[in-house]
């Protein structure tokens, strides 16, 4: 099927920049009290720029690739860069359209990132 | 009526959703409706459509009559004697509350306790919470055993006279699971404490008879027994429900009313204020009227067979653990699961390129999921239209995952 699709699969299997960072400057946690996903993004930015973000959690293949896909896209981005990140942006990061039901688990790595950016 | 060729008689089966016939495994977050319910309620706009209790001409009385015949239909589909026992609600959540803000809050003490069972709904959880905190009433929870079981002795150690409500599930939601009511009524009765069913996952599964059952008042949806969304029935004794104030202020629930003062109709039009709705309770009289046509012993017949032919596959296969009871004996319509290794939601989701339908997450039952040790499930549910045919595909579908997601 089209939403499962090897680069999803591969993200969810081998997430790219999976766990903790040290020495942190933003930080944030969301949860989707639905189905129990939990997602963390912690980044280290300096200067204005994006130096190292990572993240922590469970949850669907969804919710896991998004937020890797996620973590890939913004590390090294200028932080203004990063701040006009819209919605649906972060959801064309998966490559495939995906259906209003699991928008939820497919933001949900985004919206810690704009918590974590005081958003 | 007769069971076999069913689907025909529910026009939605008639969709293809991702090229594939709807395979419709969720009845029990609500069911499919079928052509007599539909036509029963255009027949209502379209004929008969006036403010039931109000009007004093032909189409208020026949609105009137058909609103009230239901009630009658209701009564006698539950074993009841007294119709006027009988109270329209928007739904079970809608009937729990009714008793929570009326009898409840009218009649328990600071220190007073209420029992419900882990394996509640949160509609039969959060308003007692609520209110528990608010009045300083103690809440407990009749805790499972490992195969999804209420721990009896539990509740014989607890049900002391402050206890004044028990209120529990006829049938889980989540495990299948139907607790031996007929022993907790009893239990509760002896200490003068009153019980409350919440029978939304089993009207439309096997026959509820209150008298027999002995329970105080009985919550249901009519939508999840083949009738519409917005229409459900709390039934009670009638002396509990004289003993309770209204909780909603309106018309047509009042005797008298002056300017500083009123005083209140009976039950059930006390609990009934304003305009009833009217389409919602005649199509669930239609859905009474179908299931009484096909009859009991056949509707039990063919889904335990479907519950017991569910269990047998979802066990056999390797990779899917299946929670609760694995048998069909005492287990209502619902089979709940996980593929190991894969999200809940991830199954819905390959599932739904299937065009199979299933519920994924905690079905409004967090606390028995944190139970449970998990933190979403898949549940299949089964209603009268399903078929072995649908279960096959179920099947399919939970291959179609584990080849997908190589586990
Ligand atoms: C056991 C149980 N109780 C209560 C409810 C709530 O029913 P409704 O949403 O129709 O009020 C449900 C439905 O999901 C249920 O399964």
């Amino acid at each position: 099927m089209d939403l499962y699709r090897q680069k999803i699969l591969d993200h969810y299997r081998a997430p790219r920049n999976f766990g903790k960072l040290k020495g942190a400057t933003h930080k944030a946690q969301r949860g989707n009290p639905l189905c129990g996903d939990e997602v963390e993004i912690a980044l280290k930015i300096t200067r204005g720029v994006v130096r190292q973000v990572k993240f922590t959690g469970t949850g669907c293949a969804i919710s896991m690739a998004a937020t890797s896909l996620l973590t890939e896209a913004v590390s090294g981005q200028r932080l203004s860069q990063v701040r006009r990140l819209t919605e649906a942006q972060a959801l064309r990061l998966l490559g495939t359209p995906i259906g209003p039901a699991r928008h939820k688990c497919a933001l949900l790595g985004y919206e810690a990132l704009q918590k974590a950016l005081g958003k | 009526m007769s069971i076999r060729n069913i689907k025909k008689s529910y026009p939605i089966f008639s969709r293809r959703i991702h090229g594939h016939p709807l395979t419709y495994l969720d009845s029990a977050a609500t069911a499919q409706k079928p052509t007599a319910v539909l036509a029963a309620m255009d027949a209502f706009y379209r004929r008969h459509n006036a403010n039931p209790r109000r009007g004093l001409y032909q189409l208020g009385v026949e609105a009137t009559e058909m609103v009230e015949q239901v009630r009658s239909d209701v009564a006698a589909f539950i074993g009841a004697d007294d119709a006027s026992e009988v109270v329209f609600t928007s739904g079970t959540t809608g009937a729990i509350n009714l008793v929570a803000y009326t009898w409840a809050l009218a009649h328990l003490r600071p220190g007073d306790e209420v029992i419900v069972s882990e394996l509640e709904h949160h509609s039969n959880l959060v308003p007692w919470q609520q209110l528990a905190a608010r009045r300083r009433w103690k809440l407990s929870f009749i805790p499972i055993t490992a195969n999804g079981n209420l721990d009896l002795q539990w509740l014989r150690r607890h049900l002391t006279r402050r206890v004044k409500l028990v209120s529990v599930t006829h049938t889980s939601n989540v495990l299948g699971v139907r607790p031996p009511l007929p022993t907790i009524i009893r239990l509760a009765h002896r200490v003068g404490a009153r019980v409350l069913v919440d029978a939304a996952q089993a009207v439309a599964h096997e026959p509820i008879n209150v008298s027999r059952l002995g329970c105080d008042w009985i919550s249901f949806s009519g939508h999840k027994m083949y009738g519409p969304t917005g229409i459900g029935v709390l039934w009670g004794r009638r002396a509990l429900l004289e003993d309770a104030p209204p909780y909603q202020y309106g018309g047509e629930m009042v005797a008298e009313v002056r300017w500083g003062k009123t005083t209140f109709a009976d039950p059930p039009a006390r609990f009934e204020a304003g305009t009833q709705n009217a389409a919602g309770i005649v199509g669930l009289g239609a859905a009474i009227a179908m299931l009484r046509a096909i009859g009991w012993p056949a509707i039990r017949r063919h889904e335990r067979a479907l519950v017991r032919y569910a269990m047998k596959k979802l066990t056999m296969l390797s990779g899917v653990t299946v929670y609760g009871p694995h048998t069909a004996v005492d287990h209502g319509a619902v089979i709940s699961f996980n593929i190991d290794g894969v999200h809940a939601h991830d199954v819905a989701s390959v599932f739904d390129t299937l065009g199979i339908a299933v519920r994924a997450g905690h079905h409004c039952a967090m606390p028995l999921h944190t139970k449970l040790g998990v933190l979403a499930t898949v549940r299949a549910s089964i209603g009268i239209y399903n078929t072995k045919e649908d279960i096959d595909q179920l099947v399919r579908g939970i291959k179609k995952v584990q080849k997908i997601f190589e586990v």
